[in-house]
């Protein structure tokens, strides 16, 4: 948690602060995104964010349900659907951020 | 709970703002896939966040971030110096005078467009 806070701090702290102070949100759009996936760096800064981010914020919430779920039963089985989710939302994002290409005729 | 101190508050509003950032980093995964299904899809995505009613909710999730990075900062610092930690209150709130030299000039830039 140390370790993935402190590099969280400055990936996520700096992607907000990119995508609303450096670039204010109205300039978001598809070719915004084109742009900037046309180097590997964001793609790998985006990885990193998200992963970091994921495994971050689902340990977290494992460290919610073993506090608050006191029934042994809900425990396994929340923390079943935490990894399923998990799992889930992880594997969507890589996705994403590993195969768009820009359609023909957007993009610079 | 336990005292109601800073210690408290503080490690209340560090679980709150960690479950929402959370909750919002599933549907920012969401939303940001449907840029697989091309620009009109995208765009009508992203339509959203460039609603006037949206702001407020962008300005908290920055606040919440904030927070939960300074806070968790605050966290690491203690536990790598444990000496420090007889000035755990004073460390909370040069957490919130950072918060609040932050936040409110980053609000400030993203409400702006609005006026």
């Amino acid at each position: 948690m140390r370790l993935s806070g402190i590099a969280l701090l400055v990936l996520a702290l700096g992607h907000f602060a990119i995508m609303h102070l450096v670039h204010p949100i109205e300039e978001l759009s598809y070719d915004f995104v084109a742009g900037r996936y046309r180097f590997f760096g964001w793609r790998f800064y985006d990885m990193s964010l998200l992963l970091l981010a994921m495994l971050h914020g689902l340990n977290g919430v494992r460290i919610l349900i073993d506090d608050y779920v006191r029934s042994e039963r809900w425990h396994h089985r929340l923390l079943w659907v935490l990894r399923i989710v998990g799992v889930f939302f992880m594997v969507l994002g890589t996705i994403v951020i590993l195969v768009f290409q820009p359609v023909h005729g957007h993009g610079p | 709970m336990y005292q109601g101190r800073t210690g408290m508050w503080s490690w209340i509003f560090h679980r709150v703002t960690g479950v929402g950032v959370l909750f919002f980093l599933f549907i920012h995964i969401v939303d940001t896939a449907f840029i697989l299904f091309g620009p009109e899809a995208y765009h009508h995505m992203i339509a959203l966040y460039k609603q006037p009613f949206f702001r407020p909710m962008e300005v908290a999730l920055l606040a919440a971030l904030l927070y939960h990075s300074l806070n968790g900062l605050r966290i690491c610092v203690i536990d790598f110096w444990p000496g420090l930690d007889r000035y755990q209150h004073l460390l909370f709130y040069a957490v919130l005078a950072l918060f609040a030299a932050l936040f409110f000039p980053a609000s400030f830039i993203m409400m702006k467009p609005l006026f």
